[in-house]
């Protein structure tokens, strides 16, 4: 043992050596002596301007947001599957939400749907962007991009702690008296308008809305900085073809957030004015509460639009940084270059392109002009092309292999089954014809779940597992994983398949029980059935949870500075890290990250110059 | 104490599967890392591969098993004319689907089987391919337009608007938290005007303009039924915040909008009744719909079309029923002739009318009108005189003979048939209720009906054909005991004396 440690740090001796004689030298040691910006706790830990630390930070703070989000399913879903049951052994934790009738205590209806809302917006937003986007986005794109840190570390904390604002503004409203905001994660007007809808459209939406308008300063704070550190702080020789795919993945989705979130923005800034400043943007000749109100000429459709402006592109980023962490995860462990490096950047640009020119298909059945929907549903369809062109890419990539089949491949091809499972459907709902059926059954709810919800959970787990190591210098538990996959792979199955089955059966979503409607109640046994699976998965969730926080400290140790065998730049920094990521010069890039098992090379690193008369992979025929 | 002991439970499960993780990989440590990883590999690769085929075999099967809540299928057929096109639509797109579905989940699993990692093995460098780009990105456009083309063809076909000349029912939906409102037309065929600000829940529920005369034929049914082949245009709208209008079995859906009127049209092309002959065929359907009334109608007897909201709309949500029943042609005259117009029920002679008692709408006097020439018709066709003609929109100020409102109308009318009709003679007869004393009564309607005679003879009848006669009290024709028959009894009437 002892010898093949001292084996491997002569290895990693080399490796500095090497990239102290070829590396690019941008004399970063003489102007941060005595590191002086992690000087103590507080700056080391808390308002860390390191991009390690704030990876963390976003992942740890997701986390947290996603037990939070998920718990509450399971929640909803116990009335969905059991609506008779007597609830009274919640009333500890839900208080007056849980009404006691005749000894029998059930779930308010205005909590069911506060749980429901909350269950939606704290995922899209909390888990999926920020917790995703947010972790990987930060620790991945100056390691493999070979740049000390971000662009603005300043700017790069304050997006976590817009965020952490966010959240705790988010958090709070989960506990004011009239509950939280109650009108569907999209809110859309005039229900989240007007305070005499619902009860969770009083204060519990104005917290809504101030904690999203923070978060997306949030985003916009951070995607600046990610598309200016792409851009301006590539090491030498990194050109953007040389970029792995996380990154081309991060950066789109940068661009994404970076001109949709604004509009969203917008949105809810005309919103704030109908609630409290007695505009009228998009209200128009209502009658509530036996009350006409003296709101005319605007349009709820109008809401919609802004919404899904940034909607539709959110589903993309929440996705694409999954894609691009999967194409990374199966490359390294199949020990093969990714299939087609080209052609997935282009698929990546043209989703990314075509999202901004899809949102009205989430409005087919909105009272758009039916002409129009006749654009979206083509650009809809046409995603198909570059996402089928992905998927095929993906396979062949592990096509050939050497597979390692550990936990952090695993959920990659998990990925790509959930995202085949869950596009597929897409095609379904894309074309409005049929989506006059679809539209807001479980149908939906199904589709979306495994498309963005599972497969993106499922990306971010081969990221944690994969990474994990980078972040903390230690390994997870492989058999806990191993089970966590499993489990969380039949058990996504296991809730979301049914629910095709029931959406086309034309079960409407959103419904807190179906007794009242013939067509809608007799499914009882299936929702059952769901619920079980749901709870199941949860607690294998609660198995990562335990594993992530056990293995910071008690993981197996790192003792290889790059344990996979990849060929990306984050691992030749120093384990654990350090401050500036690279103790003396920066590797300078020679080749694209792909090389593995080239010309007899298990794989070759980017900072290893070509050899004479070697063709680069990316040419390679 | 309970929450502690289960928290405790909770920690002491968290520590036992920590444990049980560290000793499997120790106990791998120990076999030999290299042996053991290898040993594992092969079985996880394994496990891919039967994972794939339960799954498979899962979808197929259960997919087979539920096949009886597919769309289009079974119980599931579209009970509309455009449903059967939106069914076929989806079912090509699921044999596309399936198909892509079934190859590739195959591919993804196997590859991670066979080309699991070995001892010694290695991969094979293999970048990219041309040929087989261009093959993976042309047939999926390709299957994709197909798709496109056919989606749009049926969507252009279900959407458009209708065309003025078509015929075709329009009625209106209205969502509110939490129920519909529903109009007819009633016999003009067209909805009358709404205003919002005109809405008053017991009184005009969806804002009707009682100066709209359009309105004044409009009922509020409590349930939606539809003549079976009858196009139908649904005006859907909201009164407070997003609503949608959802007919499952027919394939329809729209938001409700406040502000925003929308549409959907469909054609219903099964009555409710043979709906409920096809799902007697399903098993499934073949159960007590009662469970507890194990001797009471199965569940395809009571079978009802249904109305629903799939807009989150607040709290009730879920909760927005009406029944649909789509019958044949003559069951739905029936019914829609049996159904009171809202206006006449609830608003006519209320004091929240705003049209005085001698208001008419365009619609009334024409129809009093034509009642009036066939009257007089019908006199002049028959052997006997004698016959008598009420007035029915003569209005005098009270307790006096003054002629006021739209008296003028119905007078003009009978001044241009006793022009037509020259030889007929009449008498025009006044009477009155039992309120006040006899002699005042009988004084009141020989003026009244001396009133009315002028006026016709003002209108060019002349006088010699036409005699006045006061009956005072004496002659009532309902009881007088009521407001409703005092109104009855006070009267003007004509009588034919000779033609």
């Amino acid at each position: 043992m002892a010898e093949v440690l001292t084996k491997i740090e002569e290895l990693d001796r080399k490796e500095d050596q090497f990239i102290e004689e070829t590396g690019f030298d941008d004399h970063f040691h003489e102007h941060h002596h005595g590191d002086k910006y992690q000087s103590n706790f507080i700056n080391h830990y808390i308002f860390s301007m390191d991009h390690k630390i704030i990876a963390r930070q976003f992942l740890i703070t997701g986390i947290i947001w996603a037990l939070i989000g998920a718990g509450m399913s399971i929640i909803f879903r116990l009335q969905l599957g059991f609506p008779e049951s007597d609830f009274t052994w919640l009333k500890p934790f839900l208080g007056k939400w849980i009404v006691v009738e005749n000894g029998i205590g059930s779930l308010a209806p205005e909590f069911y749907y506060a749980l429901v809302t909350m269950h939606g917006t704290i995922l899209v937003f909390f888990v999926l962007t920020a917790g995703l986007s947010g972790t990987f986005s930060n620790l991945l794109i100056p390691l493999q991009l070979g740049a000390r840190d971000m662009a603005s570390p300043f700017m790069n904390m304050l997006s976590y702690w817009f965020f952490f604002l966010a959240g705790i503004i988010m958090f709070y409203s989960l506990f004011i008296s009239t509950g939280p905001f109650s009108g569907g994660w999209t809110a859309y007007p005039p229900l989240s308008a007007l305070p005499q809808a619902s009860t969770g459209s009083g204060t519990g939406m104005t917290l809504w809305t101030v904690s999203l308008v923070l978060f997306v300063v949030s985003v916009l704070l951070g995607g600046i900085n990610y598309i200016t550190t792409v851009l301006n702080l590539r090491t030498k020789g990194m050109t953007l073809w040389r970029m792995p795919l996380t990154i081309w993945a991060f950066f789109v989705t940068a661009i994404l957030g970076l001109l949709s979130f604004p509009v969203l923005a917008s949105g809810f800034f005309m919103l704030i004015m109908d609630r409290s400043m007695g505009t009228s943007f998009f209200l128009s000749e209502i009658f509530i509460q036996g009350q006409a109100l003296d709101r005319i000429g605007g349009s709820p459709v109008l809401y919609q639009h802004l919404f899904w402006f940034l909607g539709h592109p959110e589903v993309y980023i929440i996705i694409l940084p999954a894609m691009g962490l999967v194409s990374e995860v199966l490359s390294v462990h199949a020990r093969k270059p990714i299939f087609g490096y080209k052609a997935m950047v282009l698929s990546i640009l043209a989703i990314g392109f075509l999202s901004f020119i899809v949102w009205a298909h989430h409005m087919f059945m909105s009272g758009v002009n039916p002409f129009i929907s006749n654009f979206f549903v083509v650009f809809t369809l046409i995603i198909a092309v570059p996402s089928a062109v992905k998927v095929f890419n993906w396979i062949t990539t592990i096509y050939g292999g050497n597979l390692r089949l550990n936990t952090p491949m695993l959920f990659a091809i998990g990925f790509v089954s959930m995202f085949i499972s869950g596009g597929l459907t897409g095609i379904f709902l894309g074309n409005s014809a049929i989506d006059i059926q679809l539209h807001d059954t479980y149908f939906v709810v199904a589709h979306f779940h495994i498309v963005m919800g599972i497969a993106a959970f499922f990306g971010m787990f081969a990221g944690v597992y994969h990474w994990y190591p980078r972040m903390f210098g230690r390994f997870m538990n492989e058999t806990l994983g191993k089970i966590h996959f499993w489990g969380t792979l039949i058990g996504a199955y296991a809730i979301f398949w049914p629910m095709h089955y029931i959406g086309m059966a034309g079960v409407p979503r959103r419904y807190y029980k179906f007794d009242s409607f013939d067509a809608f109640k007799h499914f009882g046994e299936m929702n059952e059935f769901i619920t079980i699976a749901a709870a199941v998965v949860f607690a294998l969730q609660v198995l990562f949870v335990i594993n992530f926080f056990y293995s910071i400290w008690g993981g197996k140790k790192q003792t290889t500075r790059n344990p996979w065998g990849a060929t990306t730049l984050e691992w030749t920094s120093p384990i654990g890290g350090v401050h500036g990521n690279w103790v003396g010069k920066i590797p300078v890039v020679h080749r694209w990250a792909y090389d593995y098992n080239k010309d007899e090379r298990e794989f070759v690193p980017q900072y290893v110059p070509m050899d004479e008369g070697e063709i680069a992979g990316e040419d390679y025929h | 104490m309970t929450g502690l002991v289960i928290l405790l439970v909770l920690i002491l499960l968290a520590v036992i599967i920590v444990q049980i993780g560290k000793v499997n990989e120790l106990a791998g440590r120990i076999r030999g890392e290299e042996e053991a990883y290898y040993q594992g590999n092969d079985r996880t690769g394994l496990w891919l591969f039967i994972f794939m085929i339960i799954f498979l075999v899962a979808c197929v099967v259960s997919a087979y098993y539920y096949k009886d809540m597919m769309l289009g299928y079974g119980p599931l057929k579209a009970a509309s004319a455009h449903g059967d096109s939106l069914d076929s639509l989806f079912n090509v797109t699921l044999v596309f689907t399936g198909i892509v579905f079934i190859v590739t989940q195959y591919l993804l699993f196997w590859f991670s089987y066979k080309y699991r990692a070995k001892k010694g093995g290695k991969a094979y460098f293999f970048p990219h391919n041309t040929n087989l780009e261009i093959v993976w990105t042309l047939v999926p456009a390709v299957v994709m337009t197909y798709l496109v083309v056919k989606g749009l063809v049926v969507w252009n076909d279900v959407m458009p608007d209708v065309n003025p000349d078509d015929d075709y029912l329009e009625i209106q939906a209205a969502g509110y938290q939490f129920a519909w409102d529903l109009r007819y037309p009633g016999p003009d065929g067209k909805l009358g005007t709404t205003d919002f600000r005109l809405i008053d829940l017991s009184n005009n529920p969806l804002g009707q303009d009682w100066s709209d005369e359009k309105n004044a034929d409009d009922f509020l049914p409590s349930e939606i039924v539809l003549p079976k082949g009858q196009k139908v245009r649904v005006r859907i709208t909201a009164k407070d915040v997003l609503h949608n209008f959802y007919l499952p079995h027919f394939r329809v859906k729209m938001d409700a909008i406040p502000g925003l009127p929308t549409y959907f049209i469909f054609t219903p092309i099964k009555t409710t009744e043979e709906f409920r002959q096809e799902l007697r065929q399903y098993p499934d359907w073949q159960v007590p719909a009662d469970p507890t009334e194990p001797d009471g109608p199965q569940r395809w007897e009571t079978f009802d079309y249904e109305l629903a909201c799939a807009e989150l709309c607040g709290q009730g949500h879920y909760s927005m029923r009406r029944v649909v029943r789509i019958v044949e042609r003559d069951e739905y005259e029936e019914w829609a002739a049996s159904q009171p117009s809202y206006y006449y029920s609830n608003i006519r002679n209320t004091d929240i009318d705003p049209k005085k008692p001698y208001e008419l709408y365009g619609a009334e006097i024409k129809a009093r009108n034509a009642a009036l020439n066939a009257a007089f018709d019908d006199a002049n066709a028959q052997e006997e005189t004698g016959t008598i003609i009420g007035l029915e929109n003569v209005f005098f100020k009270s307790g006096s003979a003054e002629l006021q409102g739209d008296y003028t109308f119905e007078l003009n009318k009978v001044a241009e048939l006793l022009n037509k009709y020259a030889s007929m003679k009449i008498e025009v007869g006044g009477h009155t209720d039992s309120q006040g004393d006899d002699a005042s009564n009988q004084v009141l309607s020989e003026n009244r009906a001396q009133a009315v005679k002028n006026y016709l003879t003002s209108k060019g009848v002349n006088a010699s054909r036409l005699t006045s006669n006061g009956y005072g009290e004496a002659t009532p024709v309902a009881d007088n005991n009521t407001p409703e028959g005092r109104q009855q009894n006070r009267r003007t009437e004509l009588k034919i004396v000779s033609k």
